[in-house]
């Protein structure tokens, strides 16, 4: 479990067991994801105030109430993930929002608005808040300005930092800090990319969705299966080519007459090996990325990182078990692993 | 609103050059912006934005082109970096907003923890620009930005005109220390959608980012993506990713001025972008008519279709409706 906020200042060599946190789309994943060992599990609700707005996923309030109720009498927290940002027109879900996670006895709020932020704190200063990776803030100058002004005890660190870079911001910051350990990769920073709505009107940061469902079409055509994004080529696969979802960022496209995933291969991030480092570097809660994933993926990969957590926080000798790499390479998008940003890869 | 024809001029457009998104050489550079100095552009912000390895102009450099075009009679604005990942880039940072000579935009939330700070020692220090690429999405966040120092807020690229008029009304304007808070609208070229810590140019030519050559220098306007069938649609600048087309407010004057608008940013681009200034003048002070504008800017050297549907709270791709 995450020390209390109190502490989130000390400096000391103590070795801190990471949190792990884990995705739930729905009460049986969260159920799930409590009983293969997370410490804490994050949450949406049923609207455009999360990251990950997508039909017949996340919570209403009697979801939110019976997972918390389950959470809790096993010791585990419940996060609630409200990091879209408010719309001009009608900023009141969001605040609705801070009031139902406040009601429904959430452990910590995950925000990216700093309108969100200030009305938690001025409601519900009793409320934990966290620094979403929506808010984008790369630099510990950045978390403290959040930490500083608004009370957040922990930040979400964007997929785009060095290990070297994690450690320094570690160093520098009262502020806990969370960083992804597995899942889907988005190359961009997170929070400051509107490609989505540049082709399809929606966005992470409006309405919590990236290049959503209802604006992809599949074709058969003679030269082979289209997907198209709000009439946007996105991919062309051979009869035989495995399928993507048609993200935009992970399209091929031509550039200088060639033709190749130009942005992003679809790849999954996985830092199993790097889990001691981050460990030393004070990082205090990894995070596991999929909220729209299966409850199955959920359980799985929750009962991987258990182990590696637990094996690498035990002070003997650490090295990634064969059967965990087995286990997660099911559930990798392109079933290819990175170490995303951590080790420099693009340098 | 107003007829174009009968807009006093105390409700004049004030038209900003924002901040060079590409890595032009240095002569081209200096050519360009000492024609910006003779345009009827009001303000112009400079600074690297992108990318630190783009090393032709540091901070003292970008200094004395600010001090060349201040002389000149513009209002000059330094933009810190809209990513900012190491140590480094952090002390150029400062270093931007420290100096007290110009006012500064900020990029991202590291410029305004620095900001807010200089600001409480120095009331005194020039108000600061929240630029386009922090993320403030209703009145509420720009309430809570505005009183650490800013006079000038650019709304982020998505964001539609009726947006930015709900966030920060002509009638109820969010005020900063030194009064209300002045909206300026991304009004022209590509638009910069999204950063990222990997470099696409140098992915491209099979190059690491810390040996990249320096490729992005050889794309005056970017590199063009291009959809599988054929269809322009992104431009891979660096770390930046960017639209292919190119955003044109031209069409959108008077719900512009109905917003209480007065301040819009033009972004730069190769060809005959001099001119588009002319003509933005043309049409939102001089009473030109958007459509004989618009016919104008089709025959211009400019890099991309022009597109407003960001304007019109639709997805920012979608061509002109005017």
């Amino acid at each position: 479990m995450a020390a209390a906020a109190a502490d989130a200042g000390s400096h000391a060599p103590v070795v801190v067991k990471p949190q792990l946190v884990c995705p739930a789309g729905s009460l049986r994943a969260l159920q799930l994801a409590v009983e293969a060992g997370a410490d804490a599990v994050y949450l949406g609700l049923k609207d455009a105030t999360n990251a990950r707005n997508f039909a017949g996923l996340n919570f209403d309030d009697g979801q939110v109430r019976e997972g918390v109720r389950f959470a809790h009498a096993r010791g585990r927290e419940v996060l609630m993930a409200l990091n879209t940002y408010a719309d001009a027109r009608d900023t009141t879900p969001w605040q609705r929002a801070v009031d139902r996670a406040a009601e429904l006895g959430a452990d910590a709020l995950i925000v990216a608005d700093v309108a969100v932020m200030a009305y938690a704190r001025a409601r519900h200063p009793q409320l934990r808040l966290h620094l979403s990776v929506q808010a984008s803030a790369t630099t510990w100058e950045a978390i403290e300005f959040y930490r500083e002004r608004w009370g957040i005890v922990r930040a979400v660190l964007p997929r785009v930092l060095t290990l070297s870079q994690v450690q320094h911001v570690a160093r520098h910051t009262q502020a806990q800090i969370e960083v992804f350990g597995f899942g889907s990769l988005c190359v961009m920073v997170e929070g400051r990319c509107a490609l989505s709505s540049y082709a399809t009107g929606q966005s992470p940061n409006t309405v919590g969705a990236c290049s959503p469902p209802s604006a992809v079409r599949w074709e058969e055509t003679p030269a082979g299966v289209e997907a198209r994004l709000s009439g946007v080529l996105i991919d062309r696969y051979a009869p035989d080519e495995p399928r993507g979802y048609p993200t935009l960022c992970k399209g091929r496209f031509d550039v200088d007459g060639e033709r190749d995933y130009a942005i992003e291969e679809p790849t999954s991030l996985n830092t199993l090996t790097l889990l001691p480092q981050l460990i030393e570097a004070g990082v205090r809660a990894i995070k596991i990325e999929g909220r729209q994933r299966s409850p199955s993926y959920v359980a799985e990969v929750t009962r991987v990182w258990r182990q590696a957590i637990d094996h690498a926080a035990s002070g003997q000798r650490y090295s990634v078990q064969p059967a965990w790499n087995a286990s997660l390479a099911r559930w990798a998008e392109g079933q290819q692993h990175t170490l995303g940003a951590y080790d420099r890869p693009w340098r | 609103m107003n007829d174009v024809t009968t807009t006093p001029r105390d409700a004049a457009f004030g038209l900003t050059v924002g901040p060079l998104q590409y890595w032009w050489p240095r002569p081209r550079t200096m050519a360009f912006y000492a024609d910006v100095a003779d345009s009827v552009a009001e303000s112009v912000v400079l600074g690297e934005l992108v990318c630190s390895r783009r090393h032709e102009f540091k901070t003292e450099d970008w200094l004395a082109l600010a001090r060349d075009l201040a002389a000149a009679g513009k209002r000059v604005v330094l933009a810190t970096q809209a990513l900012v990942m190491s140590e480094a880039e952090l002390r150029t940072l400062r270093r931007v907003c420290e100096q007290g000579e110009f006012a500064v935009e900020a990029g991202d939330a590291s410029a305004l923890a620095v900001l807010a700070r200089l600001h409480a020692a120095d009331a005194t220090r020039p108000a600061f620009t929240i630029g386009p690429h922090v993320n403030v999405y209703s009145r509420a966040a720009l309430a809570e930005l505005a009183p650490l120092g800013a006079a000038v807020w650019v709304p982020p690229l998505e964001l539609s005109i009726d947006a930015a008029a709900r966030i920060n009304p002509a009638d109820d304007p969010v005020r900063g220390p030194a009064g209300p808070v002045a909206t300026e609208l991304f009004a022209f070229g590509r638009m910069p959608l999204a950063f990222s810590a990997r470099c696409f140019t140098a992915r491209h030519h099979r190059l690491k980012k810390d040996e990249c050559d320096f490729r992005c220098a050889d794309d005056a306007d970017g590199l063009l993506l291009s959809t599988g069938d054929g269809r322009p649609f992104l431009v891979l600048n660096g770390i930046q990713t960017q639209s292919a087309a190119l955003h044109c407010a031209l069409g959108d004057r008077d719900e512009i001025a109905a917003a209480g608008i007065r301040r819009l940013r033009l972004s730069p681009c190769s060809g005959d972008f001099l001119r588009v200034i002319a003509l933005y003048d043309a049409v939102f002070n001089g009473g030109m008519a958007a459509r004989d504008a618009l016919a104008e800017m089709a025959a211009l050297q400019l890099p991309g279709e022009l597109v407003d549907g960001y304007a019109h709270r639709r997805p920012g791709m979608e061509a002109l409706t005017t």
